[in-house]
């Protein structure tokens, strides 16, 4: 039976494969005959620019020349950076820092400077030693460095270039680039310096809750409630630690241009930096005038380091407790044992 | 006045870089920069194109807008040059160019970068140097266009898939080949840089 079957199958199969093979080459030729004058469109299978626009931003391919960058035909992007660049970056930047500065000069001809209420006792508590100053100043001073020189790259050409001419402020604005780039690592490391020194003071506790809601240091007849930081202080400082790794980060991928990131990294990083660099300044803007103008008292802290007694009562009553309870131990422990009777 | 623009008929180009070669040679550009490229895309696919690419002199250039030192401007014939002695490398104008085509010779620390250097459409510099002089040839490469001559990449190409010149006039030979052959894959970058495409 089985031999009958395979014969009969063999028989069927030979015809029935060159029907299929007459079938496959036949169709071609058939569809050519239908249309023999129609055009050849070589773009059939072709993406047109506006498909591949709408499936991603950019258009890339493959190059030969060894450099991934130019593998990127077209990114249109570049054009919303633009935007970006000179449309919300100058507005953004100049209402927060514009709006900062008349701010503080509204609290200054309104509440006017904060005086020690119960004057100068005279006597001294120290308050930062020689090294938490120098991580200050380091910082701070690398801060202004690296906020000048940003912000004549974003507002020079208005401000700067129209008084001092193309020529004077090219070199300058060359200078200022090489500033901003050295004065970066100072930067880093008087913010780890001070992340590392004052993190444990920072982190949060209830008199915080308790000084905010006494209003902090907008009500001048009392004194809110604080250790050694108080809660704004301590939003500064967290702020400052936040946008700082912000700013270091985006700013190190602006540094080394491409090395670990495309042309889209390369923008959101510089949106990034920009950004919180405007809103970094306008804190900064507001913490130096508290720390000079603001309040009697207080810039001698970061200057000499000896904060006045009766200023550190009112201001951080409960460090200044603290402080006296340690200082009186340190008295108690080197002084001689009272001998008995 | 003339309006220049390019245009690269991606149905021609045959990715064989004459351009690329020739813009090399006429401006004699340093190592590392390529004014012009070519990028194959669909590379080995149904619907492989090549499109040769460079500074395409955009209408309202985002690379002028965002230039921290205003170094860069468009001519009076949509030439966008530079001026080499005010650039100070930031490398903005490359994260603003929808074309990738800013240059810059790597010197200095870190990633820094030189002065920018990008295709003139073969029309010298935008500095003080004086046209056709040796130092603006130096500095910029071939000022063609004081001469009549058009951009030496768009010159030389075999197939003459790039074109270079009056806006208006390479634009009607492109629909004049369109119409003809029948297909046209649409002027490549015209709507980023000029905000209009060639009808096809």
């Amino acid at each position: 039976m089985s031999g009958v079957a395979r014969s009969l199958g063999i028989r069927h199969a030979i015809p029935l494969l060159a029907f299929l093979a007459t079938l496959v080459f036949a169709f071609p030729t058939i569809a050519q005959q239908s249309t023999p004058n129609a055009p050849i469109d070589p773009d059939a299978s072709v993406v047109k620019e506006e498909t591949l626009l709408r499936e991603a931003p950019r258009i890339e391919g493959r190059i030969d020349q060894p450099d991934p960058r130019a593998s990127v035909l077209m990114q249109p992007a570049g054009r919303q950076w633009d935007y970006f660049h000179e449309v919300i970056l100058h507005w953004v930047g100049a209402i927060v820092i514009l709006g900062m500065i008349g701010l503080l000069a509204l609290a200054y001809f309104v509440m006017g400077r904060m005086r020690i209420s119960a004057g100068r006792s005279g006597r001294k508590l120290v308050r930062f030693n020689g090294f938490e100053r120098f991580s200050h100043w380091l910082t701070a001073v690398s801060f202004v460095l690296l906020a000048l020189t940003g912000l004549n790259i974003t507002f020079g050409k208005f401000l700067l270039l129209p008084a001092i001419g193309p020529e004077t402020f090219s070199s300058f604005a060359q200078g200022a680039k090489y500033v901003h780039n050295f004065a970066g690592f100072a930067f880093i490391v008087g913010l780890a310096l001070i992340i590392s020194l004052w993190i444990k003071d920072n982190l949060p506790r209830k008199v915080d809750l308790d000084w905010i809601q006494q209003g902090g240091g907008f009500i001048k007849s009392k004194h809110a409630p604080a250790g050694r930081f108080n809660a704004g202080e301590k939003l500064v400082f967290w702020w400052a630690l936040a946008a700082g790794l912000a700013v270091t980060i985006s700013g190190i991928f602006l540094l080394f241009p491409f090395y670990w990131t495309n042309i889209a990294g390369m923008q959101a990083a510089q949106v990034v930096h920009a950004v919180i660099a405007v809103l970094f300044v306008a804190v900064i803007l507001a913490h130096i005038y508290i720390g000079t103008l603001g309040m009697e008292g207080a810039f001698e802290a970061m200057a000499t380091g000896e904060v006045d007694m009766n200023w550190a009562k009112e201001h951080h009553d409960q460090w200044y407790e603290a402080k006296l309870r340690e200082r009186s131990a340190v008295v108690s422990q080197q002084a001689p044992p009272t001998p008995a009777g | 006045m003339a309006r220049m623009k390019f245009l690269c008929d991606a149905d021609r180009c045959i990715n064989c870089n004459a351009c690329v070669t020739a813009c090399k040679n006429e401006n004699e550009v340093p190592w590392g920069i390529n004014r012009r490229r070519v990028v194959t895309i669909n590379d080995g696919k149904p619907g492989e194109r090549s499109v040769s690419m460079a500074c395409m002199h955009c209408t309202d250039a985002p690379c002028a807008a965002v230039c921290p030192v205003r170094c860069i401007f468009p001519t009076a014939e949509g030439v966008v040059l530079h001026d080499k002695d005010l650039c100070i490398g930031c490398g903005y104008c490359f994260y603003a160019c929808p074309f990738g085509a800013p240059q810059y010779p790597q010197i200095g620390n870190f990633g820094s970068r030189g002065k920018m250097d990008k295709c003139t459409f073969c029309a010298g510099g935008g500095g003080a140097e004086e046209s056709g002089s040796a130092a603006e040839y130096a500095k910029y490469g071939a000022d063609r266009l004081s001469q009549g001559k058009l951009p030496m990449c768009a010159e030389m190409c075999s197939t003459k898939s790039l074109l270079a010149g009056d806006g208006d006039i390479i634009a009607q030979i492109y629909k004049e080949r369109v119409l003809t052959r029948g297909y046209g894959a649409g002027a490549w970058g015209w709507m980023t840089a000029y905000r209009e495409s060639i009808p096809s």
